[in-house]
């Protein structure tokens, strides 16, 4: 933060004074719990200071005191929106340390979970970004219930396939723990065909409303340059004219078998986020789509089901996996000693990185667009504070 | 084969994925030389490892998303040395991730605008992800 913008003027009536003012931790648009430190010129926000580590939970730490069969579960947690990713980051960094093969059936399992669990992830996104943006939406409650009923359709199909609704545990060293039920395609394929439905419903809704098009064109911008440089991921850098997803960049299992697009818009600002977002919502259901299609017959996994705790040993070395979430860039990197234990891990959160963003932009703009363009960023605090 | 040049220092790892260990004085030399030179002006992460008494080393991963070439940095402290040449210069992502290096190693990165704790309270003692610190560390009032 700017020092000159932390200095606070009394209040006068010329209208340059300064004003600082506190918004959150428990503020409805924080998505979880943040705080920023706004230091007001009028209206128009002049400097801005972010406080995070409020759902801090020593990830790392545990990650160091935990097995290699213990650990997964407890990735969900970093990103609880999108458990499903973070399990398989932690995963892959360690089959790739171990040089553990994964079965062709496991790849695609991850490869479906992973689409379904961004449509998921996306849904809740929508939803509240368009529940902050609030009384311009014609009271605002509309979006979020259509996305979170829609989103209820992904949560059922996890909890047919792993018996839990939010934190799954489905991955595990080697390939997947659960196959799929009997009748689970089926259903699978009418839902993501009823919600491929419904993102047209909610185009409609939103670009054709002057409101959200003002509220959402040209702001927050992102320039190219800062988004590298910051080392915004997902669909963030995408919206700023970088090409960069992992799923093509680094193909992952068997991600290269799969046919898809990589929307990218350049204008960087809150709307060209959204048009990404809505396009990879009907990227998803096509690669989940070809996944089901093409499903191989065959084992799961290329380990035995978890019985005990130290089951799983990494030889020494050190490794870097990372996946493409909904939220860009999840990485884990791990040094093994050769114990059932990692000696280090590391969580690259990509809404950590997201959020680093919102200092260096929402400067120069109003209070009512911060919580627009924190909305567009859609971090989850889980994974910045880890 | 330009950064060994460069700098001294032999490249490894694979072919799209470099690994570069440069003593602690080169650190922003080769930040700059990666950002500038080669193109790295995508930064993943910097983080840290406790090597216990070989001292902290610290590393980064930054990469050319146009080229698909991953460089990971590291560089060794050396024993109870916990200085280290601040990146907040070459990448401005640095910021809040040197901070939080701090924050967990203790690490005290020279020419940072702003070093303060980022995820634990600013009251706290101790840096947690040191080997040195106990997981049941107690903490008065609590346990």
């Amino acid at each position: 933060m700017d020092p000159e913008a932390r200095k606070v003027i009394e209040m006068g009536y010329g209208g340059a004074e300064r004003l600082t003012m506190n918004m959150g931790p428990q503020h409805p648009s924080a998505h979880g719990v943040f705080r920023a430190i706004l230091t007001l010129q009028g209206e128009t926000v002049v400097g801005m200071d972010a406080v995070i580590g409020y759902l801090h939970r020593c990830h790392e730490k545990l990650g160091e005191t935990l097995t290699y069969t213990q650990y997964p579960s407890i990735a969900s947690k970093t990103d609880y929106v999108a458990a499903m990713s973070s399990e398989l980051a932690y995963v892959r960094a360690a089959e790739l340390l171990g040089k553990i093969e994964v079965p062709k059936r496991a790849q695609y399992l991850r490869v479906l979970v992973g689409e379904l669990q961004r449509i998921a992830s996306h849904c809740v996104w929508l939803g509240t970004w368009c529940m902050d943006m609030g009384g311009a939406l014609g009271g605002g409650a509309t979006v979020f219930l259509y996305c979170i009923r829609e989103r209820e359709m992904v949560l059922d199909l996890f909890e047919a396939l792993v018996g839990a609704r939010l934190l799954y545990g489905f991955h595990q060293v080697g390939g997947t723990r659960y196959d799929l039920p009997a009748g689970w395609v089926q259903t699978c394929r009418e839902t993501v065909d009823f919600i491929d439905r419904r993102i047209g419903e909610w185009e409609d809704m939103l670009e054709d409303n002057d409101f959200f098009l003002a509220r959402a064109r040209g702001v927050g911008v992102i320039s190219r340059e800062l988004a590298q440089e910051i080392g915004i991921s997902g669909p963030l850098i995408r919206a700023s004219g970088v090409n960069y997803d992992i799923r093509r960049a680094e193909p992952y299992s068997s991600y290269e078998d799969f046919d898809f697009k990589v929307p990218v818009e350049t204008a960087g600002d809150c709307y060209a986020r959204y048009r990404v977002r809505m396009v990879e919502f009907r990227e998803s259901s096509k690669i989940v789509r070809q996944v089901l299609d093409g499903l191989p017959a065959g084992p799961i996994s290329s380990r035995p089901g978890v019985k005990s705790v130290g089951q799983v040993r990494i030889p020494k070395g050190e490794a870097y996996a990372r996946v493409e979430g909904p939220r860009g860039e999840v990485g884990c990197y791990l040094v093994a000693d050769g114990s059932a234990k990692p000696y280090r891990m590391k969580w690259r959160g990509a809404s950590f990185s997201n959020l680093a963003v919102l200092p260096h932009i929402i400067p120069g703009h109003k209070v009512a667009d911060v919580v627009a363009i924190m909305g567009s960023v859609d971090p989850v605090f889980g994974e910045v504070d880890r | 084969m330009l950064i060994q040049d460069r700098l001294g220092a032999p490249a490894g790892g694979e072919e799209r994925a470099l690994v570069v260990t440069v003593p602690a004085a080169q650190w922003r030399e080769l930040a700059g030389f990666a950002k500038e030179t080669l193109g790295c002006r995508y930064l993943s992460f910097l983080s840290a490892v406790d090597w216990k008494e070989e001292g902290l080393e610290v590393m980064a991963r930054v990469e050319n998303l146009d080229d698909n070439v991953s460089l990971t940095v590291k560089t060794r402290l050396g024993p109870g040395e916990s200085h280290c040449q601040s990146l907040v210069a070459v990448y401005r992502g640095a910021d809040w991730m040197e901070r939080e290096c701090y924050d967990m190693f203790g690490i005290r990165f020279d020419g940072h605008p702003d070093l303060r704790r980022i995820l634990l309270p600013q009251d706290w003692e101790g840096h947690p992800l040191l080997k040195s610190y106990a997981v049941d560390t107690p903490h008065p009032p609590y346990r």
